[in-house]
C-alpha cells in the first residue's frame, strides 16, 4: 500500500514513515501543504494522511482542493482539535476520516488499512459477508454459523457487519463506536470488549478455532481461524 | 475633550438639536403661512372697499357732477380713517384730497397697486398704501386707496413674535437637551468608571442601577449578568490551572518515574518493554484527562450555533443504556431504562451522549453495590423541560458533598482508591450548562439520583415543528 503522509513535524513524519514501513507499506512524507498537495494530485497513492495544521496551505483547503480536481484518493485527517465540531469540518472538506492527536500507531494503521480496502475493495456494497462458516446476509437479517441461524440483537448484527466488513483487517474499539454506535468519544471502561465477548460467545461458541480474535493493543479483528 | 465639549458630543444633546431645529422650521412656516394669509385676507377689504366707493363716488360724479363729487370726496377727506383720495384735473392740478399727487402715474386699470404715498401737508414722510386710478369721463382722475401702515404693523407683531418665540424655544430646548445629556453622561460617566475598574482588574465591581427601569437600567442589569459569567469562567479557569497543576502533577510524576527506572542499567529486555508498556498506559491516562479537560473547557465556553443541531434526547439515552447494559450484566447489575418517545433538544448529541455515559459509569463504579443492585435511567418531559436521570442504589452522596463533587478532579474520600479522574460530574455539568440546562444530585433514598435537566424544543406537531426537525 502506498501512503503519502503530509505532516510539518519532522520528527512525528519520520516516526509514521518508519512505522508504515515496518509494516511492510511504502510510505512517502511530504513537509508541507503545498507540497502534499502537488504529490497527491500526481502520484498514485492508496491512503493520505494529512496534518490539519500545515504551512502553505492548510489541510482541509488541500484535501477540498484535490477532490474539486477529481482526485479520490482517501485521506484521513489527523488533527490536535478533537472536537466533534472540528471533526464534522474535516469530514465535510472531504476527509474520510479523522483522528485526533496523540493518537495511538495502531489505531492509525487499522483506519488507514480500512481507508486503503475501501479503495482495492469491490465496487458496490456487497450483500452477503463470509468468513469460515460464518456467513452474514445483510438484505435477510441473518446470520448462520454452517447451518444454524444465530439470533443476534440489532446492535450485535451492526457490530458484526462492521467486522465482516474489514475482516483479515484490524478494527479498533474507537472504529466500532463510530461505526456501530455512531459516537466518537472515548469509551471510558471496557464497554466495547463487552459487546465483543457477547458477540463471541454466539458465534464463537464451541470453536477450536475462533473466528474473533483479540488484537492485544489495536483492537480486534476477524478472520477464518482455520486457515 | 473638555467637560461642555463631552456634553454637546452626547446623543441627548444632538437629538435634543435635530428636534429643535426641526420644530423652529416647523414653527417659522406655520407663522409665515399665517401671516400670508392675513394679509390676503386685508387686502381683500380693501379691495372691496374701494370698489364700493368707486362704485359711489362716479355715481355721485353721474348725478351732480365735478361739485357733487369734489363735495363727496371733501367729506370723506375730513372722515377718520385710512381711506386715500386724490381728485385732480387731467393737468394734475389738485382739485381735492388728502394725499400729495404722487410721482407716478398708476395707470388706470382695475388692479390696486402697493406703493407709497405722502400724506397732505407731510410732504418727504412715505407711507404704504394700496391705490387705485379711476379715470372719469371729462380728463379727472380719482385716486382712491387706502393706508395699510397697521399691516405693516401687524407683519412686524407677528415677525417679533416669531423671533421671540423661536428665540425662547432654542434657549429651553438647548438648556433642556443639556440637563436630559447631562443626566445620561453622569450615568454614562459612572458606568465608564466601573467599567474602567472592572478592566483595571476589580472583577466584583458592578454598574450601578438606578432603580428607573429605564433603557440604561436593562442595559447595566444585562452588562451585570455578563460580568456574573465572565467572572464565573475566570475562577473556573483558574481553579482548572490550579488544578491542573495540581493532579496532573502526580501522573506525570509517576510517568517520569518509571521512564527512569526503565533507563537504569542492569534492566533486562523484558523489563524494559514492562516498563514501557506502563509509560505508554500512563500517558494514554493522561491524555485521557486532557481530552476531558478541553471537552468541559469547550462545553463551558458555549458552542457555536451552527454546531447545535436538534436531536431525541430519548434515543441517545436509549443508545447508551444499550451500550452499557452488557457491562452492567457482567458486573450483577440490573440497568433498567424508561424513555419517553420524541424528548426533541437543541444541542450536541455527542457531548450528551459523552455526559450521559459519565453517569451512568459513576452509577456502575460507585452505585453498583448492595444485595439487589439496580441503576435506573429514565428520561421524560417534566414541562417545558427534558429530564434524563440516572438513578443507583448505592451509598449516594451527603447532602455537604453535592455541590461540590460537581467541581473538577474532586474525588470524595472513599472514591478515591477507585480510577478515574474527577471529571465525569464536571464535564455532565458543563454540558447540561452548554444546553441552557442544569444538573442536580438528589437523593434517591438510598442512592443517588443525577438529573440532566435540558430545555425541551417544542414538540408540536406542525410543519414548522417538522421542518425545524428535518
Amino acid at each position: 500500500m502506498r501512503i503519502l503522509i503530509i505532516e510539518d513535524d519532522s520528527e512525528a513524519s519520520e516516526y509514521l514513515v518508519k512505522a508504515f514501513r515496518e509494516q511492510g507499506h511504502v510510505a512517502e512524507h511530504a513537509a508541507d501543504g503545498l507540497a502534499g498537495y502537488g504529490r497527491a494530485s500526481e502520484g498514485d497513492y492508496d491512503v493520505l494522511i494529512v496534518d490539519r495544521m500545515l504551512p502553505k496551505m492548510d489541510g482541509l483547503s488541500l484535501i477540498s482542493g484535490l477532490r474539486e480536481q477529481g482526485v479520490q484518493t482517501p485521506a484521513l485527517i489527523l488533527s490536535a482539535l478533537g472536537q466533534v465540531d472540528d471533526r464534522v469540518k474535516g469530514l465535510r472538506a472531504g476527509g474520510d476520516d479523522y483522528l485526533p492527536k496523540p493518537y495511538a500507531f495502531s489505531e492509525l494503521l487499522a483506519r488507514v488499512e480500512a481507508l486503503a480496502r475501501r479503495r482495492f475493495g469491490p465496487k458496490g456494497e456487497e450483500t452477503q459477508y463470509r468468513v469460515g462458516d460464518l456467513e452474514l446476509d445483510r438484505l435477510s437479517h441473518k446470520v448462520t454459523v454452517g447451518s444454524q441461524e444465530v439470533v443476534l440483537q440489532p446492535r450485535e448484527f451492526r457490530l458484526l457487519e462492521y467486522l465482516m466488513k474489514h475482516a483479515g483487517q484490524v478494527v479498533t474499539r474507537t472504529m466500532l463506536l463510530e461505526n456501530v454506535w455512531d459516537y466518537h468519544f472515548d469509551p471510558q471502561t471496557n464497554v466495547i470488549d463487552v459487546h465483543i465477548s457477547r458477540l463471541r460467545s454466539k458465534i464463537d461458541k464451541g470453536r477450536e478455532n475462533p473466528l474473533l480474535h483479540t488484537v492485544r493493543g489495536a483492537g480486534y479483528m476477524i478472520r477464518d481461524g482455520a486457515r | 475633550m473638555t467637560a461642555l465639549g463631552k456634553l454637546f458630543r452626547t446623543t441627548a444633546f444632538k437629538l435634543s438639536i435635530a428636534y429643535l431645529v426641526l420644530f423652529s422650521i416647523g414653527a417659522g412656516l406655520v407663522l409665515a403661512r399665517v401671516g400670508a394669509r392675513v394679509k390676503e385676507v386685508l387686502d381683500e377689504q380693501i379691495e372691496q372697499t374701494v370698489e364700493a366707493e368707486i362704485r359711489a363716488l362716479s355715481e355721485q360724479y353721474a348725478q351732480g357732477g365735478l361739485r357733487q363729487l369734489g363735495n363727496a370726496v371733501e367729506r370723506r377727506v375730513r372722515a377718520p380713517g385710512g381711506s386715500l383720495y386724490l381728485l385732480s384735473s387731467h393737468s394734475g392740478d389738485v382739485i381735492v384730497g388728502n394725499i400729495e399727487p404722487p410721482n407716478f402715474t398708476p395707470s388706470g386699470g382695475s388692479e390696486l397697486v402697493e406703493t407709497t404715498y405722502e400724506r397732505r401737508g407731510e410732504p418727504g414722510v412715505k407711507h404704504p398704501a394700496l391705490l387705485r386710478l379711476f379715470l372719469l369721463p371729462g380728463g379727472f382722475r380719482l385716486l382712491i386707496g387706502h393706508d395699510i401702515e397697521d399691516h405693516e404693523v401687524l407683519r412686524d407683531i407677528l415677525r417679533r413674535a416669531l423671533g421671540v418665540s423661536l428665540f425662547w424655544l432654542a434657549l429651553v430646548g438647548a438648556l433642556g437637551g443639556l440637563f436630559v445629556s447631562h443626566r445620561m453622561l453622569e450615568r454614562v460617566d459612572v458606568m465608564s468608571g466601573s467599567a474602567r475598574r472592572i478592566m483595571a482588574g476589580d472583577m466584583h465591581e458592578r454598574l450601578a442601577i438606578s432603580g428607573a427601569g429605564d433603557e440604561l437600567d436593562r442595559l447595566a442589569e444585562n452588562f451585570n449578568a455578563m460580568l456574573e459569567r465572565i467572572s464565573e469562567l475566570m475562577s473556573g479557569l483558574r481553579e482548572v490551572s490550579d488544578n491542573i497543576a495540581h493532579d496532573l502533577k502526580t501522573p506525570l510524576t509517576r510517568l517520569r518515574n518509571r521512564a527512569e527506572s526503565a533507563v537504569r542499567a542492569g534492566s533486562s529486555d523484558s523489563e524494559h518493554r514492562a516498563a514501557l508498556a506502563a509509560v505508554i498506559e500512563e500517558s494514554d491516562n493522561l491524555i485521557g484527562v486532557f481530552n476531558a479537560l478541553l471537552m468541559i473547557a469547550r462545553a463551558e465556553a458555549g458552542y457555536s450555533s451552527d454546531n447545535m443541531a436538534v436531536f431525541d434526547a430519548d434515543a441517545v439515552v436509549r443508545d447508551i443504556a444499550e451500550m452499557y447494559e452488557p457491562v452492567a450484566d457482567e458486573q450483577g447489575v440490573r440497568l433498567e431504562v424508561a424513555a419517553q418517545d420524541g424528548l426533541a433538544v437543541t444541542g450536541s448529541r455527542e457531548l450528551l451522549g459523552q455526559a450521559l455515559v459519565n453517569l451512568v459509569d459513576n452509577a456502575l463504579k460507585y452505585g453498583g453495590t448492595g444485595d439487589e443492585p439496580r441503576i435506573a435511567i429514565e428520561a421524560q418531559r417534566v414541562g417545558d423541560r427534558v429530564e434524563i436521570v440516572v438513578a443507583d442504589r448505592g451509598p449516594g452522596i451527603e447532602p455537604s458533598d453535592r455541590e461540590r463533587v460537581v467541581g473538577r478532579f474532586v474525588r470524595l474520600e472513599n472514591s478515591r482508591s477507585r480510577p478515574g479522574s474527577g471529571l465525569g460530574l464536571s464535564l455532565a455539568a458543563a454540558v447540561a450548562r452548554m444546553h441552557h440546562g442544569a444538573l442536580r444530585i438528589e437523593d434517591n433514598a438510598p442512592g443517588l439520583r443525577v438529573v440532566l435537566s435540558l430545555p425541551a424544543m417544542r414538540t408540536t406537531v406542525g410543519p414548522t415543528a417538522r421542518m425545524e426537525r428535518a
